[in-house]
């Protein structure tokens, strides 16, 4: 499909080619001593083939998502084609070589090959001549054939210039070029240079990594010589993958996301200006735009790197500023690395992300991974030079006696080969060197200003009580503001936690004037990339921030660290006034006032912001290097313009100027109080906030004693802004993002209900796709909190606004679960009472008057009806019903079984929630009801998730995000968990169970791919989902899971989710599911991909027509939750969190319990109505089928009726666009290829089925490679099948395999199964382990050492349950991550060992990364700490730190040393067992205190009943 | 579980642990000697632990669907609970403007809604209100605030019960100057005249016009609108008006026999009484209960304040009848929660003597025998013209006829007589009864008879509003004071605001 279609699309659907993901394998080959020869590119492509896995394929089945190599420059190659050629071809390193995308048709082609010509000769260099590429389009696929560029070569002429002077020349050249063949064609011609360089050259295209040697039949040419490569195949999420996009670009291959690409581009953006170089000269003016428009994130990083290494910086110096590790204090590093890190922070911000980055100049190579380690990334040395780097391990053959290394980058970890130098260079050698080419410590030591100066403590803020209540009114504060937000923030420095969703009104449909703010939603991490834990890796994450940034990047001058620092944005009072008094030339400080006149419109508003920007630049042309914007003191004529309006705007009006790196943009408002408004002024460019209100109100409140804190106002002001911290951290870590600085304006927010022109002008770039109000509006809604001060009578007693966003109140937000519709519903459920359905079916849908959803506002366009008797029965309707994910353990056990059978009855489907399941309930109850729930949910805690838990499901459902909380994990706080709780989730009781916000074996889209081929290998009948939340680029996401083979797709609404969350996350992160719902559906069919799956929607689902709605808009299924709930006597108490339900439903406490009064007859009786509803609404539209409705959205209209005057501006059209360039089907009609026919154990089973059948002793020996995935686990659902959880006895099926095992090697393998691996393996080895023991050693005839070297990969014994892992070699990182009861020895691990821990024992005989324990609460670790460092690299948030004393520790360790050392003949362990008195004291216990006491409870609570057993005599 | 001083216990869990307290009356042999309150107050600390117990739910039922006012009864718990008694106070007044008249008398819609109750004893929400509004009285909370500027137009509210009060109040706090004329002798209305002094006693009322005398509303008594003072005059000096006559016109029994002496509407009765209580002249002949057989027809509220009466006069015995079957000991399932439940109420009253019978339909009054000279031979003839006997069937609630409501049949055979000497007919209200302004105006009717009105609470006269039972018909005084308040907004909207923005 073509660029202007693709656009065209975006501008009329909700389709967003922003949105777009990319990811992927990459690697690269060299020879470390600089020898060049075609084998590097031969292997390369072998490499290429082997990660061919890690790739997508869209719905044409031969088209990849792009694949390509980078390679030096073969002189020898160009020399040979010279001739041919009839060029005279300068001497090795003067000429460049241009790769270029040419346009199809040759009119353009000859146009583009002058207009090169030309920008050539005025660069002063010349075009020798122009090679056409050999290529063969035959291999591709359809769709990239179409597309097919034709590829030239442009040998340039470097006139004198070589190396790196001739690079530089060529960059300029070649970005003069872009812009003038942008200038004379057009985007749709495909023009694009792939490279153009004195030293590299980059063979790339929109193909599979198969199709590469084919369609560039140069890459056979013995000729063409290299000693090194990078190379690359993309898996994108995405629809519209590209010829340009396919990677490597020009200097890098980038597996990952960059989160933070709209701050950066921003940033990038505002430097460009004040660039200077004296390398470039006055050329530096040619390649501005430093960065292309409409490219991906990795393109645009390329950019920025280039941009860096042209400047003059060395390619690892860039690329660590651009991508540095965490460095913050609890980071053990030196103080010059330290001072290096930080000088570079006030320079540029991160580009933040997961990222696994290849790279390379032509004369070095290397790669580096991003602070979290999100991406695999293994090595190996020869001991002939070579050297091989790729996402995984085993993707070339190599002979294992010359192997010397094998490793992998840790988190933040960069690895150089340096071809000059004929050197490896490992991280500490290069970023030490860095650190010392110059005194980077001393210039930020003696350059920075510390604002949170010497003294901790806050002083108290004064509460101007006179005025204090006319304020909170001017700021729109409610009652609930202050006691539900402000009061529990500064009581206890947490975020206040809700339950039961959002059914209130979207900000502009909402009847009260609502802040700026709450029109935004957060964007969250979903699959493509992590969202990230900000409690237990805080480690990671950083809220450190400067006021002041230099623009001119490009030089290294220690003024660049004349900062002002803080340690996080929020400025108390006093800090505000240091700043303001700054007495410093460099840090001139201006104070703005955001006011405009009272009771204006959006006109005098325009007026005031233009004003306001205009004082703002000319303060910065006078000098300023701070500006505050305040609301405080406003004159009695003004009104307050909404705090955001006026950041944003001045931050875009700074930004354009290329003035916004000059000065710190500081916000004194009353406005902000809450996380989400602190998030959003960021996210718009606020460098810091002094939210002076918020603060009066706390104080107000302690001194009133209605805030009860120890410390006074001081302690409660100062938990408020941990609050405050804490809360923007989550808010960060949610959309990935680890430090604020690159936050700052990344504006990762979606507008919701904002018109375009206002967004075009305050909010560029901001997605809001059903327009809305305008600065009108917005002005009405000001100058309504205005009057309100105004008009008050100063008699009468101050009372605020009641709110009513968080608990319902009359006069508040409206409602649609009010007194009145809960018990109509409950009544007419009890009562099987249709015309009491109705009434409060009615009540929810009619919203003519009282609009609540946008769902609310439209109506079906008339049709022919048919008769009511020919609609499908109400009985085959209710099969599409589902009930939403709540876990055992969040509701009762009553409640649980109580949906389940309901649900059985009805041959719909409930579903499990985080938690596992009893194994009781799998069988049927005397009178044939079922309380086996059918859909089983694998989330990222893996609690309960068994081989025997997945195989009796006839849906696994990956739990991506929850509509109440996206992009956030879990916590079941020890009280919580008891004993039937802690049996079903594997745990022990009292112990607490976090649920950590990603799944670790999904940070990438091709991630996912793996766990849904994970699950189909544990459960084949099974079908497998995944649940998304509804966020602008949930489509390219449904599209990407699509491709990674999912059955079904649920898209879920950010209101919906009953679960216990932040209420800021409750509220503002996500959209309504309309918007995703559509996205989603439009995106797979203009993809062709919406044949293969489902769609099912769920959130705040209450009635037949929302159940209309949904299938019109797309979804064959429809998911209820809260209804449900109701149904079953919950009263939207919204207390789920304190374990008080006072009917039963959502608490586990046994007196509560009892007063549950739900019956599955009720459920029935619901889903029943909610079905002869739809079928009423059917008959009246003219559908006899549910089939027939899916995707006609063209039926929906708005309804005129709703003249409310927020909603005049809404505009539905990309909701209900429906592409129809193809016909494509729009609902499932055929079925995913899931590949289980390729898999390993179809052969094991072939030559063992019958033995396991017989429960026989089976033993096979089989080589592996790395293309073979989730070995073992087929096998294993076999024996689960037949043998249920006990499984066969130990040792029954021996499986021997030699070589590197794929990812997930063993997956779910139940009891019975022992897997020995001779070789390596990948990723997720031992995932959900479930009894099956597993022994990994080195490749027979390996002569280095396994316990130095990396033998298996990141996150492995994810969320297993039982087994045994013993591995002669090091682990990755995130070993045995919540772990939950397998045993496993290792050599040694990565960083965030045992993380999440929960039970089972791990024995470790060598180093652990950082963050060992993170979040441990339960089992027990054994850890050899030779150098006595070990407590360094421990988060002792949750563990002790004991000696091995207790004699049966000794003896559990002991006998764990010694089977490893059986079954895999450690050297160590051999070691270790010969001295054990002497090596014993260097074990440290790792004991999780929780556990420790909930052990010594239950051994209390044996010894208790022991002693009862005594017979009295 | 106690609560600590400063009322920092864990509140999540208290309803689990503390039991509701139910109200305290003084003893019953005590009692019926006077005609002072019956209910006692709770301690403080006992408010306190009540206070605990609300469970401050995501929706409470209590303010979203029992309180016709919407108190915000969830977070006047925490506040007491809390000991924040002014704010407390502060945040009952914006929504309650008497919250010590409905304190007493409100049948507490509220805790028939409490999610509590669902499956438990629910708040004593009431007890809780009367706590707050009389700490605020005690503590010196509750002082006059007149408005701090004064509006240019003018009300005239036309009655002082529950809505007058509360229409005068609401527009008096907007700025309004408002006066209110009564035509009886004190003002108050039904609160007054109605509700007997065990339940209300009046000083309560009288506190609460002092005090919004103090706030500026201006009061005359004795004026009769249309009679003592005409339209014309009225319309001359205010810019609105608003009609608050209550809903005085009871249902009658029209059976044989209703002529007859000793036969007397409910209201009158209780009127006299609270007449006497005040030392103000009796407004007809005395109706008195001591050493008489009391028959009260009507089983509903003033009924029961019939009989409560009738036993302080000295009544020999107290009969109530009620056509109605007897209600369930608890929560019908005809009304399930959170509605206001249907169950066996027992007023105070009914705890302090006199009889209950339900399904009974009286057929006839019958004069006294030989009290007066026979005519001729038959008993009813010979009977005299003061009330001796009822003649009663007892009768059986079928289902529903078609499209219809259940009806009472009497049953056969089931005749039976009652002797009485009083009879007190409480069987409701039937309309506004006469009024000389609104027949001077012909303001239209609704089909029940009660005055028509638009959204606005406006009649048909531009300018002229209603409010209250004479609008809506009879019903609870706290619906009344929340009618008043509306027909405030009403005319609000229809003056519009002059005050200038301050």
């Amino acid at each position: 499909m073509s660029a202007p279609l693709i656009h065209e699309y975006a501008a009329s659907g909700l389709y967003a080619p922003d949105y777009e993901h990319g990811s992927c394998g990459v690697g690269f080959l060299a020879n470390i001593r600089g020898e060049a020869s075609h084998a590097i590119v031969e292997r390369g492509v072998e490499v290429l083939k082997n990660l061919l896995h890690r790739g997508a394929i869209g719905a044409d089945k031969n088209t990849g998502d792009g694949a390509g190599l980078l390679l030096q420059v073969p002189d020898r190659f160009f020399r040979a084609q010279s001739e041919r050629l009839k060029v005279v071809l300068p001497a090795a390193g003067r000429y460049g070589i241009g790769m270029l995308f040419m346009p199809q048709s040759s009119e353009a082609r000859a146009k583009c090959r002058e207009l090169v010509a030309r920008a050539t000769a005025d660069e002063g260099l010349s075009v020798l001549g122009w090679r056409e590429v050999p290529t063969d389009g035959s291999v591709l696929g359809e769709k990239a054939r179409r597309e097919q560029p034709v590829v030239m070569q442009c040998i340039v002429d470097g006139c004198g210039s070589a190396g790196s002077e001739l690079d530089r020349k060529l960059y300029v050249l070649r970005k003069q070029i872009e812009k003038r063949v942008a200038a004379s064609i057009g985007p749709e011609e495909g023009f694009y240079i792939p490279s153009l360089s004195a030293s590299t050259i980059v063979y790339k295209g929109l193909m599979m990594a198969t199709q590469v040697p084919g369609f560039y039949p140069d890459l056979g040419d013995p000729a063409l010589e290299t000693a090194l490569a990078v190379v690359h195949q993309r898996y994108s999420t995405n629809t519209f993958p590209s010829w340009p996009l396919a990677q490597p670009f020009r200097f890098l291959a980038h597996n990952g996301e960059i989160n933070t690409l709209r701050g950066n581009r921003n940033q990038i953006r505002a430097r460009e200006r004040d660039l200077e170089s004296d390398l470039f000269g006055a050329d530096i003016a040619k390649i501005v735009p430093i960065l292309e428009e409409d490219v991906s994130d990795s393109a645009n990083l390329d950019n920025a790197l280039e941009l860096l290494c042209m400047g003059g910086r060395t390619l690892h110096h860039a690329m660590i500023m651009l991508i540095p590790q965490a460095w913050g204090v609890k980071y053990p590093i030196g103080p010059d690395l330290r001072g290096f890190f930080e000088y570079h922070a006030g320079l540029m911000e991160p580009w933040d992300g997961p990222a696994a980055v290849a790279f390379s100049d032509g004369r070095r190579v290397g790669a580096m991974l991003d602070r979290n380690g999100l991406r695999p990334a293994r090595y190996t040395v020869m001991d002939d030079g070579f050297i091989v780097f790729a996402s995984e391990a085993g993707v070339l053959e190599l002979p294992a006696e010359h192997v010397v290394e094998k490793g992998a980058l840790r988190p933040g970890q960069i690895l150089m080969v340096d071809l000059v130098q004929q050197r490896l260079m490992k991280d500490c050698e290069i970023k030490m060197r860095l650190a010392r080419t110059k005194p980077y410590r001393r210039w930020v030591d003696e350059n920075k200003i510390d604002v949170h100066g010497l003294f901790n403590a806050v002083a108290p803020a004064v509460p101007d009580t006179e005025t204090l209540f006319d304020r909170l009114n001017l700021f729109g504060y409610t009652r609930e503001d202050l006691e539900v937000i402000l009061a529990p923030m500064a009581q206890t420095g947490h975020e206040p936690v809700g339950s039961m969703g959002s059914d209130q009104p979207l900000a502009v449909l909402s009847e009260r004037p609502q802040l700026l703010y709450w029109y935004f939603k957060q964007i969250f991490a979903q699959v493509t990339n992590p969202a990230i834990d900000p409690i237990r890796e805080e480690l990671v994450m950083s809220l450190m921030t400067f006021l002041g940034n230099s623009p001119r990047i490009l030089n290294e001058i220690p003024q660049h660290a004349r900062l002002v620092k803080m340690r996080h944005p929020f400025l108390a009072n006093e800090d505000l006034e240091r700043v303001r008094n700054l007495n410093e030339a460099d840090f001139r400080c201006l104070t703005l006032k955001m006011g405009f006149p009272a009771l204006g419109s959006g006109r005098e508003l325009a007026e005031a912001l233009a004003t306001l920007c205009r004082r703002a630049e000319s303060a910065v042309a006078n000098g300023y290097r701070l500006i505050i914007l305040s609301d405080r003191d406003l004159p009695e004529h003004a009104a307050p313009i909404p705090a955001l309006l006026a950041v944003s705007a001045v931050n875009r009006h700074l930004i354009r100027g290329g003035m916004r790196t000059s000065v710190g943009l500081i916000a004194e408002t009353a406005e902000a109080r809450e996380v989400m408004h602190m998030a959003v002024l960021l996210g718009y460019g606020a460098s810091a906030i002094n939210p002076y209100l918020a603060f009066e109100a706390v104080a107000d409140m302690t001194m009133k004693k209605q805030i009860d804190v120890s410390s006074g106002v001081s302690g409660a002001l100062e938990n408020y802004i941990e609050a405050l911290c804490k809360g923007l951290l989550k808010t960060m870590s949610k959309i990935g993002i680890s430090t604020l600085r690159s936050y700052r304006s990344a504006q990762v927010f979606e507008a919701v209900g904002l018109n375009r022109a206002l967004v075009d002008k305050y909010f560029e770039g901001t997605p809001s796709r059903i327009e809305g109000i305008g600065l009108d509006e917005i002005a009405a809604e000001a100058n309504a909190r205005y009057r309100s001060v105004r008009e008050r009578d100063p008699a009468q007693p101050p009372i605020l606004a009641a709110g009513g966003q968080y608990r319902f109140r009359t006069d508040g937000e409206r409602h649609l679960w009010t007194p009145e519709t809960i018990s109509l519903l409950q009544r007419a459920t009890r009562e099987n009472d249709p015309a009491l359905y109705e009434q409060y079916a009615a009540r929810i849908n009619d919203q003519a008057e009282k609009q609540s959803t946008l769902r609310g506002l439209f109506r079906f366009k008339p049709q022919t009806p048919v008769p009511l008797a020919e609609v499908e029965p109400a009985s085959e309707i209710v099969k599409r019903f589902v009930t939403g994910a709540m876990s055992f353990g969040s509701i009762s056990r009553e409640t649980h079984e109580t949906l389940a059978i309901a649900m059985n009855r009805l041959g719909a489907m409930s579903n499990s929630g985080e938690g596992g399941e009893d194994p009781a309930r799998y069988a049927p109850l005397p009178n044939g009801d079922n309380r086996a729930t059918a859909t089983k949910q694998v989330a990222s805690g893996r609690f309960g998730v068994t081989a025997e838990y997945l195989v009796n499901a006839r849906d696994l459902q990956i739990k991506i995000a929850q509509g109440a909380k996206p992009g956030e994990g879990g916590q079941l706080p020890g009280h919580k968990v008891n004993e039937e709780i802690a049996r079903v989730r594997h745990a022990t009781p009292g112990v607490t169970l976090i649920s950590p916000p990603p799944h670790h074996d999904i940070y990438s889209i091709e991630d996912i791919a793996q766990l849904i081929y994970d699950l189909k290998n544990a459960n084949p009948a099974a079908r497998v989902s995944v649940k998304l939340v509804s966020e602008i680029g949930v489509g390219t996401v449904a599209a990407g899971v699509a491709k990674g083979h999912a059955d079904m797709i649920l898209i879920s609404g950010y209101d919906g989710g009953t679960g216990a969350s932040p209420l800021s996350s409750i509220k503002h992160a996500g959209v309504p599911w309309e918007l995703g719902l559509s996205e989603a559906q439009q995106t797979l069919v203009l993809n062709g991909l919406r044949s293969r799956v489902r769609l099912q929607v769920d959130g705040q689902l209450k009635t037949g027509r929302d159940v209309v709605i949904g299938a019109l808009l797309g979804a064959e299924e429809f998911g209820f939750a809260t209804a449900a709930l109701v149904v079953c006597g919950c009263v939207m108490m919204r207390k789920c969190h304190k374990n008080t339900c006072p009917v039963g439903v959502a608490t586990q406490d046994p007196a509560l319990r009892k007063r549950f009064s739900g019956k599955p007859e009720y459920v029935q009786n619901f889903f029943l109505m909610i079905a002869e509803e739809v079928r009423r609404i059917m008959a009246s539209l003219g559908f006899r089928a549910m089939d027939e409705m899916i995707g006609r959205a063209d039926l929906i209209e708005r309804n005129e009726a709703v003249s409310f005057w927020k909603a005049r501006g809404l505009d539905f059209s990309r909701i209900l666009f429906r592409p129809s360039a193809e016909p494509a089907a729009v609902r499932r009609t055929s079925r995913q290829e899931h590949g289980l026919a390729q898999a390993l154990d179809n052969e094991i089973l072939a030559k063992s089925g019958a033995a396991i059948d017989a429960g026989e002793k089976v033993s096979l020996a089989l080589p592996i490679r790395n293309v073979h995935r989730t070995v073992g686990t087929l096998t294993s659902n076999r024996i689960v099948n037949k043998y249920g959880s006990a499984g066969l006895p130990d040792d029954t099926v021996t499986l021997s395999f030699t070589g590197a095992a794929g990812q997930s090697f063993g997956a779910f393998c139940s009891k019975g199964m022992t897997l020995v691996l001779n070789g390596e393996a990948n990723d997720y080895l031992g995932k959900g382990l479930s009894g099956a023991k597993i022994i990994v050693r080195p490749y027979p005839g390996a002569r280095y050492d396994p316990a130095e070297n990396m033998l298996v990969g990141n996150v492995l014994l994810y969320g297993a349950t039982a087994g045994e892992l013993y591995c002669n070699g090091r682990a990755g990182e995130r070993f045995a991550i919540r772990n939950s009861g397998a045993c496993a020895v290792v050599e040694g691990v990565g960083d965030h060992g045992c993380e999440y821990m929960t039970g089972g024992r791990v024995v470790i005989l060598g180093s652990t990364g950082v963050n060992f324990g993170a979040g441990m609460s339960g089992g027990i670790a054994y850890v050899y700490d030779e150098t006595g460092l070990f407590d360094d690299n421990c988060n002792l948030g949750m563990i002790d730190l004991e000696l091995v004393d207790d004699p049966a520790d000794e003896q559990e360790l002991r006998g764990m040393i010694e089977r490893h050392l059986r079954y895999t003949g450690s050297p160590r362990a051999k070691q270790i067992l010969a001295d054990w008195s002497a090596r014993l004291p260097h074990f440290v216990k790792v004991f999780p205190m929780e556990y420790k006491r909930a052990l010594g409870r239950l051994s209390r609570e044996d010894a208790a009943i022991a002693r009862q057993e005594v017979p009295i005599a | 579980m106690c609560v600590s001083e400063s009322g920092t216990m864990d509140k999540d869990r208290a309803f689990l642990e503390i039991p509701r307290k139910p109200p305290k009356y003084r003893p019953a042999a005590e009692r019926l000697k006077d005609f002072k309150a019956v209910e006692l107050r709770l301690t403080d600390q006992e408010v306190y632990e009540q206070a605990a117990r609300c469970m401050d739910c995501g929706t409470p039922f209590c303010h979203g669907c029992g309180c016709p006012l919407a108190n915000v009864i969830p977070e006047l718990n925490e506040h007491v609970y809390r000991h924040r008694w002014r704010e407390a106070l502060e945040l009952l007044l914006a929504t309650n403007p008497f919250p010590e008249f409905t304190a007493r008398i409100c049948p507490a819609l509220c805790e028939g809604a409490c999610v509590l109750g669902l499956n438990d004893e629910p708040m004593n929400i009431r007890q809780i209100e009367l706590a707050i509004v009389e700490k605020g009285f005690e503590r010196g909370y509750l002082a006059a605030r007149p408005p701090a500027t004064r509006q240019n137009r003018r009300v005239a509210v036309v009655g002082s019960g529950p809505a007058g009060l509360a229409v005068a109040d609401a527009l008096n706090r907007a700025g309004y100057p408002v006066v209110v004329y009564e035509n009886s002798a004190q003002l108050g209305g039904i609160l007054r005249y109605g509700i007997p002094n065990y339940k209300l006693e009046k000083w309560v009322i009288d506190r609460r016009i002092k005090l919004m005398r103090e706030e500026g509303v201006v009061f005359e008594t004795g004026v009769e609108i249309g009679h003592d003072v005409s339209y014309r005059y009225l319309s001359g000096r205010f810019d609105a008006i608003v009609l608050t006559g209550g809903a005085r016109e009871p249902r009658d029994l029209k059976v044989p026999g209703r002529e007859l002496a000793g036969i007397h509407f409910a209201m009158d009765y209780l009127r006299q009484q609270n007449q006497r209580l005040a030392h103000e002249p009796v407004d007809a002949a005395p109706i008195l209960a001591e050493g008489k057989r009391v028959v009260i027809i009507g089983g509903g509220d003033t009924g029961a304040d019939c009989l409560g009466t009738a036993l302080r006069q000295g009544a020999a015995h107290v009969l109530q009848l009620e056509i109605m079957p007897r209600p369930p000991p608890t929560r019908s399932e005809a009304t399930p929660w959170p509605m206001w439940p249907l169950m066996l109420r027992e007023s105070s009253s009914h705890k302090e003597g006199g009889e209950r019978r339900w399904c009974v339909d009286t057929t006839e009054f019958v004069g006294k025998v030989g009290s007066r000279k026979s005519e001729v031979g038959s008993e009813k003839d010979r009977a005299s013209d003061r009330v001796g006997q009822l003649r009663c069937v007892e009768v059986e609630w079928g289902a529903a006829a078609e499209g219809g409501r259940p009806g009472p049949q009497r049953k056969p055979g089931t005749e039976f007589s009652v002797d009485a000497d009083l009879v007190l007919l409480a069987m409701g209200f039937v309309g506004p009864g006469r009024n000389r302004l609104v027949e001077e105006l012909g303001l239209a009717r609704d089909p029940r008879g009660f005055l028509a009105r638009d959204q606005n609470h406006m009649t048909g006269e531009p300018g002229v509003f209603t409010a209250g039972d004479m609008t809506q018909g009879a019903s609870l005084v706290v619906r009344a004071i929340l009618d008043g308040l509306q027909a405030a907004e009403g005319v609000t909207r229809y003056l519009g605001t002059s005050r200038p923005c301050a």
